[in-house]
């Protein structure tokens, strides 16, 4: 029975691994592909790749197996002198893959899934802290009972159900409010993203202020401080590390929530951060193209590099979780100030 | 119970009973108690002497589903009238918890809660005040050079301290004591023991023990509850050499406990 509970344990972090590893081979794809693709534009192009080779050479690494696909499909795919540099064209402010001179420009999609974030998270975070303090410390218990498993019922919400609502009805209630000239755009996807990552911001809130000690709260009152004073001065800094956990779980939802965003964000990639045009998202991205890319050309490699990115921020921000809140904040806060 | 007694009691209650949803916690307790005295209450677990305590700053309104009836006077003003606000009331009514219980905040940010919060006080005053309360504690000489470290870096004995230096910074009549030394070491017990005895020259001190030894040590007026109900009353003296019940000589002889 143990070894059987340890197969499955085994088995889940397993798969982790294995997407990861999964992800990685794909992406290094870019590598492969646009060696392919310099091989093939012959001499006369070496000096314009020069610039980017030393970048290359971080990322390449010889014991891979370079060349895993018929190398024609892929140099087929690639025009080469619409490619000055591939580092470049990464780095560039258009994502046009598909035209006949295919741009890569990344930032418009980081960008866009950073403008949407911060717009959820904006909305999510006070709520969802506002309202955690008011279930956990002021509302009667019957009420708190009532909230918690409607609040936490939020959290299985299928999101297509979200980016419908947001779609249909969000979409309307903020243009007539704000006469914006885009119906869909970043604030509309913020606000499902917000509806998305609410119960998390509220439970895992919740739950660090309940898991206060219950003394606290009666030491405070017992000094005669008003309930909001204790509640303000004691028990908020006292959970202050579970809160920023919270804001950061519920930023690694929404980064990565794709469904939402591609129904509800308008979908345009565009380099701005004005919170009422439409935005392209890097999860987005993926979603709208991967089902229709050519399957191990560039773009196919950098829809995986999306995804790497999207791993990489996600796993960056657990480490931090873990890490520097536990570690630093939890010290700071229990007044260590050495 | 009334006491001859030439002072005017600081705190009587009358058939104060305190109900748990269908448990009869405490069952009509009528007591004075006397200021600037320690008068403490002994008892099995269970039996409700910390209800006793918590209502009187109204602490077991915090508690879903407590109810009380009957009067408790302090000065003669009942404090469970409507009218009465109960912030006021634990303003004057301090309270010291069986587990110490530090706010996650420096030394000194924890005495200064208290003092902040009818507004900004100016700096000097504050030093002065935490320095006060925290010699009243008997606690400055062991701080005073860390005072901005966390009090969670204390030991307990020194954190049950400034949990007394925090509660009499705000200048309280009483202070209610529920089992303070109950999970110390024999040392630190006899520090607070110490510090309650200087204590009481400026403050009415009700305190909460299970440990019998500590009620005869350090109080002057003593009650025992059994099952809800204050059985006896009485001089620690007279309670201890002379108990005119028969569950009290049993208690205090150690038959049953």
């Amino acid at each position: 029975m143990e070894a059987l509970i340890r197969l499955f344990a085994f088995s889940a972090l397993a798969a982790i691994g294995l997407i990861l590893l999964f992800i990685a081979r794909e992406t290094l794809g870019i590598v492969s592909a646009h060696d392919i693709s310099r091989a093939a534009t012959g001499t006369t192009a070496l000096e314009v790749y020069g610039a980017e080779d030393d970048v290359a050479a971080e990322v390449y690494n010889p014991e891979v197996e370079l060349p895993q696909r018929p190398s024609e499909s892929v140099a087929e795919h690639l025009t080469p002198s619409a490619n000055p540099s591939l580092v470049q064209n990464l780095l560039g402010t258009t994502w046009q893959p598909v035209s006949s001179q295919p741009k890569y420009g990344l930032l418009p999609l980081i960008v866009g899934s950073l403008k949407a974030t911060l717009i959820a998270l904006l909305f999510a975070v006070p709520i969802g802290i506002l309202a955690a303090i008011y279930a956990a410390f002021f509302a009667p218990a019957w009420l708190r009972e009532t909230i918690k498993p409607i609040v936490e019922l939020l959290a299985g919400f299928p999101s297509v159900v979200i980016g419908f609502f947001c779609l249909m009805v969000v979409a309307s209630a903020t243009q007539n409010l704000l006469g914006t000239t885009f119906r869909l755009n970043a604030l509309v996807a913020g606000i499902g993203l917000a509806i998305a990552s609410l119960p998390i911001v509220f439970t895992i809130t919740e739950d660090s202020f309940t898991n206060l000690p219950r003394q606290l709260w009666e030491a405070g009152l017992a000094l005669g401080a008003q309930p909001w004073q204790v509640v303000a001065k004691i028990l908020v800094p006292a959970a202050t590390p579970g809160l920023f956990a919270a804001a950061l779980l519920a930023f690694g939802r929404v980064f990565g929530e794709t469904m939402i965003v591609l129904m509800a964000s308008g979908n345009a990639p565009l380099l701005s951060w004005s919170p009422v045009e439409p935005v392209r998202t890097m999860a987005a991205t993926i979603g709208a193209e991967m089902g229709e890319v050519v399957w191990g050309s560039l773009h196919y490699s950098i829809l995986f590099l999306i995804g790497f990115l999207l791993f990489v921020v996600t796993f960056t921000l657990n480490i931090i979780a873990e890490f520097w809140i536990r570690q630093r904040l939890l010290r700071r806060f229990r007044g260590l100030t050495t | 119970m009334a006491l001859q007694s030439p002072l005017e009691p600081k705190i009587r209650t009358f058939e104060l009973n305190v109900y748990y949803g269908y448990k009869h916690a405490l069952q009509d307790v009528t007591v004075d108690i006397y200021p600037n005295r320690v008068t403490a209450f002994i008892g099995p677990s269970g039996c409700g002497k910390s209800t006793f305590l918590r209502a009187l700053n109204r602490m077991n309104e915090l508690i879903p589903n407590a109810r009380t009836s009957g009067r408790v006077e302090i000065d003669g003003i009942n404090i469970y009238d409507p009218g009465i606000d109960v912030v006021q009331v634990r303003r004057r009514v301090g309270m010291v918890f069986q587990q110490s219980v530090p706010f996650p905040k420096s030394i000194y940010e924890n005495v200064a809660f208290g003092l902040r919060l009818n507004g900004k006080l100016p700096k000097a005053e504050l030093d002065e005040l935490v320095e006060k309360s925290l010699r009243q504690a008997a606690l400055w000489d062991e701080v005073k050079d860390r005072l901005h470290h966390s009090a969670l870096e204390l030991s307990g004995g020194q954190q049950q301290r400034l949990c007394i230096a925090r509660a009499i910074a705000v200048n309280p009549e009483i202070l209610l004591m529920d089992e303070p030394c109950s999970a110390l070491d024999p040392i630190s017990t006899a520090k607070i023991e110490e510090l309650i005895e200087e204590l009481k020259q400026n403050y009415t001190i009700v305190l909460v023990t299970h440990n019998i030894q500590q009620a005869a040590r350090i109080s002057d007026y003593t009650g025992f509850f059994y099952l809800g109900r204050l059985v006896e009353y009485n001089r620690t003296r007279e309670l201890f050499t002379n108990p005119q019940k028969r569950e009290t000589e049993d208690y205090i002889t150690g038959r049953f406990g």
